[in-house]
């Protein structure tokens, strides 16, 4: 056998052997022991954050928790909770709701509530609604906002030729354009999909005035830092987006349910954009001591 | 039903065919950036690539350099310009044309490297200019290896072309984005299925072009 043979045998058999190494699947899991409760998040840093919120508050109440963080999107995370792979986690009213039931019209925060009890397969649960919410919300820069005279969504139908950025999903969701022109009466929008979830390409776009208003989620950071104005919604066009942890309902004791309903009773879209900004900053304070801190704070722990 | 059915479904429909979302519109948009990418890459990569191929000159240098630009990830970089330049056509052909650059600066070079020295020995005894060497030497009878790398590129940039939806751009990526977006997965599949076609029609077309020429290089040999 020659030298080369001989490294490339090697190679490979290390590499075979770091593969079986690294071979646990997140979502596979084993089901956890009946009294642990076990703690996911989706795939991005605000959900991680909550849920490490959650799991530090049942800890130190003496609940055992486990944790299985950053697992994707609901077609990942929602069947592993069904499967009681992962028995809690954040979410967000409306968007859970359309997720269960995609015809919802409700977008208030009472009627998702109502609609959500019934929407939710019979394992699962959400326990109280915080106030906090992330949710799609429609800025402008301070200077359009004050050149145009517009400072709700439905000044926006004066504006000729109003030029918008938003995630793709926008142009066809009942909150999106479909939304503006049923609900509000805002017709011929010039439309343009940045698929960055409202991020820095969608912020550019807007204080380049490429677009005149942009979609971004009510908790980021750059909403504050750009002094954007966010849009008020008097007819409810965007669905109420509240934190409620989901749970299924054999884990949901009334010891667990007690200290999630204090949590949630305490976390404000304030806290959010305080904590995002805090993740995402110069910082990048990591969600674990986030989430410490926050409990502090309130007084949780 | 099953996503494939929905997506047979998705092309029978009047909608997908018509106005600006329709597939002949986003296709006309989609071959507009694919030809405008591989035109500005030509530009900088043909003359190049002929100096590196006849001189042998900056040969490390490109193979080097081509090495390491072949290894950036499009999406990420197209991102990054969009970050600095804005939305708009600027950033993602900019992106592309960093992706179809060395495949055809290496084709290029290769093409004219390819050449039997001796012939070209030969053209220079019988009195030719170094340029008429290239023009009526290296480039024709290297011409279907430049052509491969004109074809390699071409291929890369018409599939790579969809991530330009990702900051606003039409062309057939925009059914990708979208459908994944709105879990609309009928229309994703379908739109991959029309990428896939054009790729497939655009090879074999430039693979015609190669077989073409490499005729008429055994006559010039013969």
């Amino acid at each position: 056998m020659s030298l080369k043979k001989i490294g490339a045998l090697a190679a490979v058999a290390t590499l075979g052997l770091g593969l079986a190494a690294c071979g646990g699947d997140p979502t596979e899991g084993d089901a956890a022991a009946s009294d642990t409760i076990v703690v996911g998040s989706a795939d991005f840093p605000e959900n991680e954050i909550i849920a490490q919120i959650y799991a530090q508050a049942l800890e130190a109440k003496g609940v055992k928790v486990d944790t299985k963080l950053r697992i994707g999107a609901r077609e990942a995370y929602i069947p592993a909770l069904e499967k009681g792979e992962i028995d809690l986690l954040p979410e967000y009213s409306g968007n859970l709701l359309s997720y269960f039931d995609k015809k919802a019209t409700a977008t208030s925060e009472d009627q998702i509530e109502d609609a959500l009890d019934d929407a939710l397969p019979s394992k699962l649960e959400v326990l109280d609604a915080a106030p906090a919410e992330d949710k799609d919300s429609l800025n402008v820069t301070k200077k359009f906002s004050e050149e145009e005279g517009v400072t709700s969504i439905a000044d926006l139908a004066k504006v000729k030729g109003l030029k918008l950025a938003a995630n793709p999903e926008f142009k066809t969701r009942s909150y999106g354009i479909p939304g503006l022109e049923k609900v509000y009466g805002i017709k011929d929008v010039d439309f343009t999909a940045i698929s960055d979830g409202g991020g820095p390409n969608t912020l550019k776009a807007l204080l380049d005035g490429k677009v005149d208003v942009a979609d971004i989620y009510s908790t980021t950071p750059s909403i504050k830092e750009n002094d954007l104005v966010t849009l008020e919604d008097p007819k409810n066009l965007i669905a109420a987006q509240n934190v409620v942890p989901l749970i299924n309902k054999s884990k949901a004791s009334d010891k667990v349910e007690e200290v999630l309903d204090a949590v949630s009773k305490e976390l404000t879209t304030e806290d959010l954009l305080d904590l995002n900004a805090k993740n995402q900053g110069a910082d990048k304070v990591a969600p674990e001591t986030l989430a410490k801190e926050w409990l502090k704070e309130k007084g949780l722990v | 039903m099953s996503v494939v059915s929905e997506t047979v479904d998705w092309f029978s429909r009047a909608a997908t065919w018509s106005g600006q979302d329709g597939i002949p519109n986003r296709l006309l948009e989609h071959l507009g950036y694919t030809a405008l990418t591989v035109g500005v890459a030509a530009v900088v990569a043909v003359p190049l690539g002929l100096y590196i191929g006849h001189t042998g000159r900056l040969r490390g240098l490109a193979v080097a350099f081509t090495g390491a630009i072949r290894a950036l990830p499009t999406l990420g970089l197209l991102t990054w310009f969009a970050l600095i330049v804005g939305i708009g056509l600027t950033a993602p052909i900019t992106a592309l044309v960093l992706l179809a650059v060395p495949p055809l600066l290496a084709g290029v070079y290769s093409g004219v490297e390819s050449v039997d020295r001796r012939t070209v020995d030969a053209a220079r005894a019988q009195g030719m200019t170094e340029l008429q060497i290239l023009a009526r030497v290296e480039v024709p009878l290297g011409l279907p290896i430049i052509l491969g790398g004109l074809r390699s590129a071409t291929l890369q940039v018409v599939a790579t072309a969809t991530v330009g939806a990702y900051i606003g751009l039409g062309g057939l990526g925009r059914y990708i984005i979208d459908g994944k977006a709105s879990s609309d997965y009928p229309q994703m599949l379908g739109g991959s299925l029309v990428v896939v076609v054009v790729a497939l029609l655009i090879d074999g077309a430039w693979a015609l072009a190669q077989s073409l020429t490499s005729g008429r290089r055994t006559r010039v040999l013969a």
